[in-house]
């Protein structure tokens, strides 16, 4: 169960070698956290994270095979993780891939690669995980999305637009949430040096995973809706959106 | 299920309506949602435990909702809502006890016995609490280094449970009894009650107020003459540090004697006034209770009170239940909610009280409801709060950075002082020191399998901290196909 500052016992994770999500499993796992299914698709790299969870404090780490992509076996992962784990108080959704923006923009099949991992999959695995919060009453669903998506620059287009979708749809299953002790929180990091951006210039206000997991702790803790990481990102997008597309489209990558 | 609907179409179970309701405790934290069935004949309550049973669902009973976090949930569950079995079975108001429905509030016991000549034998902070509640919380009051617990009082119980109805009492079936007295319902559905009351020739308090200089002033004072006074408990100052810290104002007293009022006050002695109750209107901002608003008040409260009066005649609401004259006060900790730790040591570990109140003086934390008491010896409840010592508590509102971690510190003092923290207020205990805080857990586990083997009465707060069985697995990591 979460307790009243918001820390869940149990969770299951959706793409769980994610840098990011490693580094709030870490920070929650010093808390509360004591069970944990990680779901991906390469079993060595689930390991990995699990036996870190399990050295610091975690009782009970499982692996499951899960690829987002596939809408098909999300019901049954759904079904089989409240069976495992009793109640699910988290729901973490970090699966995610950046993709390549100049070979995948001019590639049909590399494009819809990007919006379904990103995308699609997150979004019908959230539908399967909100049937089961919805129905055992309670637990949080927190959702990695980007600042890249909220104003889609011309560098990133695919990557950004499939985090406003995800972004968006996201708020809309919380809405729906309302009411069922159910709740989702939106996560938008900024730019998260990674495996994920690793080689890439950094952007501006650039962080860490480890500052990212900080924030959502907290405010998981102030049982916030939105969290941007770092904070004022908040106000620098909200000038950002206002600018005329003319300059908008020349943002460097 | 519709998502999109804001509440949940009623629906049935076994001819019971049920409404999906999201419920909280008083603190208004870690909500969840259940299918809340409300009984009003006593004898439904077994048909819905077999209905729960035959359709495989988790069930717990809920009174007025006055436990500050998640013991008065089920999420997913079915949630009675017992505040329908409020009747008054049977009394003998020449020997002074009641039986009645476990819904019955302590409130409606003052208002029905009060102008009798009796007194509930236990009061806590609220008048607004069930004596099923009072039972499941094994409540105490002021007078507890007097009196003891609530459950000292109570003389018989009947509880349903997955294998049927027990009738309990300290003399016939004594361990599921006393299981039953603090087990926080998690032993069954109390259904109703004989309790012992407390004659009274008045329905006013004769008080006796002490400004104290620190904590160390205070505890010394409370040690020195508690004994002479029914009722005592302190307020804290949780925010000033230093020379001051802990200053206090110590409260004392008992029940006016009619020799004690004036002449013409005397045809009216039992009267008894609960008085109107103003509403906290909307719910404010979150942050509205700041450091520099609970100083201003703290100082305020502290400087209102008399350097010292004696004999000051008080009412009861006034005395027991200043709160519950602002009805929804909970709301103006903002809308994230709050918290209140409350917790219990030993005599000898006074120096801990002192060091739990610099902790939290040191952190700012913006507490205002801060008290200290003396408790008398415990009763036999495995998960009864009270034991002989010292207990201390304060609200919190959450949502302030290093609150967990600050509280899980304050739990490792209490540990090692060979204290604990009271199950009725706790929204966030680490269940790792769950046993070690109550020892009697195995058990109390033990007597609970036996009238529920199936694990069909359960809480939220339960399942948090794995009251009913411990949640830590042997460590492993399987390797797991799903499809």
């Amino acid at each position: 169960m979460n307790d009243a500052t918001g820390m869940p016992q149990t969770a299951v994770v959706i793409g769980g070698t994610s840098d990011i999500g490693r580094s709030i499993l870490r920070a929650l796992v010093a808390r509360r956290l004591r069970r944990i299914i990680l779901t991906g698709r390469y079993e060595v790299g689930l390991r990995s994270v699990a036996d870190e969870l399990l050295g610091i404090g975690a009782t009970s780490v499982e692996t499951a095979f899960c690829d987002v992509t596939d809408p098909a076996s999300h019901t049954a992962l759904a079904k089989d993780a409240v069976a495992r784990l009793g109640q699910i108080d988290l729901v973490l959704v970090t699966a995610a891939t950046l993709g390549d923006q100049s070979l995948d923009e001019v590639d049909p099949q590399a494009t819809a690669r990007v919006i379904d991992t990103n995308f699609t999959g997150p979004a019908a695995a959230m539908v399967a995980f909100a049937g089961v919060l919805r129905t055992q009453g309670h637990g949080r669903m927190v959702v990695l999305s980007s600042v890249a998506g909220v104003r889609v620059r011309r560098a990133n287009f695919i990557y950004g637009s499939s985090k406003a979708g995800l972004d968006a749809f996201t708020i809309g299953l919380g809405d729906s949430l309302r009411q069922t002790g159910a709740s989702v929180m939106v996560v938008r990091p900024g730019w998260v040096a990674t495996r994920m951006t690793a080689g890439l210039a950094p952007g501006p206000m650039a962080t860490t995973a480890a500052a990212v997991a900080a924030d959502v702790v907290t405010a998981m803790g102030k049982g916030a809706d939105v969290v941007w990481s770092p904070a004022p990102l908040k106000w620098i997008f909200a000038v950002l959106r206002l600018l005329p597309p003319a300059l908008w489209r020349r943002m460097p990558g | 299920m519709t998502g999109l609907l804001h509440s949940e179409p009623a629906t049935a179970l076994a001819g019971f309506p049920t409404t999906r309701q999201v419920l909280s405790g008083w603190g208004r934290t870690a909500p969840s949602a259940s299918d809340v069935v409300r009984i009003t004949d006593p004898d439904d309550v077994d048909d819905l435990m077999a209905a729960a049973v035959a359709a495989d669902r988790v069930v717990l009973a809920r009174g007025l909702g006055r436990s500050y976090g998640d013991a008065a949930q089920c999420a997913g569950g079915v949630v009675l809502d017992a505040t329908g079995l409020d009747t008054i079975m049977a009394s003998d108001l020449e020997a002074g006890w009641v039986r009645v429905g476990a819904g019955v509030s302590l409130d409606t016991l003052m208002k029905v016995l009060l102008p009798r000549g009796w007194f509930v034998p236990v009061s806590p902070g609220t008048r607004f609490v069930t004596v099923g509640g009072a039972i499941a919380a094994d409540i105490h009051g002021k007078n507890h280094h007097r009196d003891g617990s609530f459950c000292s009082h109570v003389t018989r119980l009947s509880l349903a449970t997955p294998t049927g109805r027990h009738e309990v009492s300290p003399d016939a079936d004594p361990d599921l009894f006393w299981a039953t007295a603090g087990g926080m319902g998690l032993t069954g559905i109390i259904v109703d009650a004989t309790i012992r009351l407390l004659a009274v020739e008045t329905t006013r308090m004769l008080v006796d107020t002490e400004r104290t200089d620190d904590l160390d002033d205070c505890m010394a004072r409370m040690s020195a003459r508690d004994d002479d006074y029914r009722y005592s408990v302190a307020w804290i100052d949780c925010l000033t540090r230093g020379r001051h810290l802990g200053r206090s104002v110590l409260t004392r007293g008992d029940h006016a004697r009619l020799g004690d009022l004036p002449v013409g006050a005397r045809a009216g002695a039992l009267d008894f006034d609960a008085g109107g109750r103003l509403a906290v209107p909307v719910t404010p901002p979150s942050g509205l209770l700041n450091p520099l608003t609970v100083a201003a008040f703290s100082e305020a409260w502290y400087r209102k009170a008399p350097r010292r009066r004696v004999g000051h005649p008080e009412s009861i609401p006034a005395f027991f239940h200043p709160l519950d004259g602002v009805e929804g006060w909970n709301r103006v900790y903002g809308p994230r909610g709050f918290l209140q730790y409350q917790c219990a040591v030993p005599d000898n570990a006074g120096e801990t009280i002192r060091r739990i109140v610099e902790r939290v003086s040191g952190q700012r934390a913006a507490s205002f409801v801060n008290v200290l008491k003396r408790f008398g010896p415990g009763d036999p409840g495995p998960l009864s709060f009270p034991m002989a010592g010292w207990t201390l508590a304060f609200d919190l509102p959450v949502g302030a950075v290093g609150l967990g971690p600050l509280l899980d510190d304050l739990d490792t003092l209490v540990v090692d002082a060979g204290g604990r923290i009271y199950l009725a207020k706790d929204s966030r205990l680490r269940p790792e020191v769950l046993e070690a805080m109550y020892p009697g857990l195995p058990r109390w586990r033990a007597v609970r399998r036996r009238v529920d083997p199936e694990g069909r009465i359960v809480s939220d707060l339960a399942r948090r901290l794995g009251v009913l069985c411990t949640t830590g697995r042997a460590a492993s990591t399987t390797r797991n196909g799903v499809r």
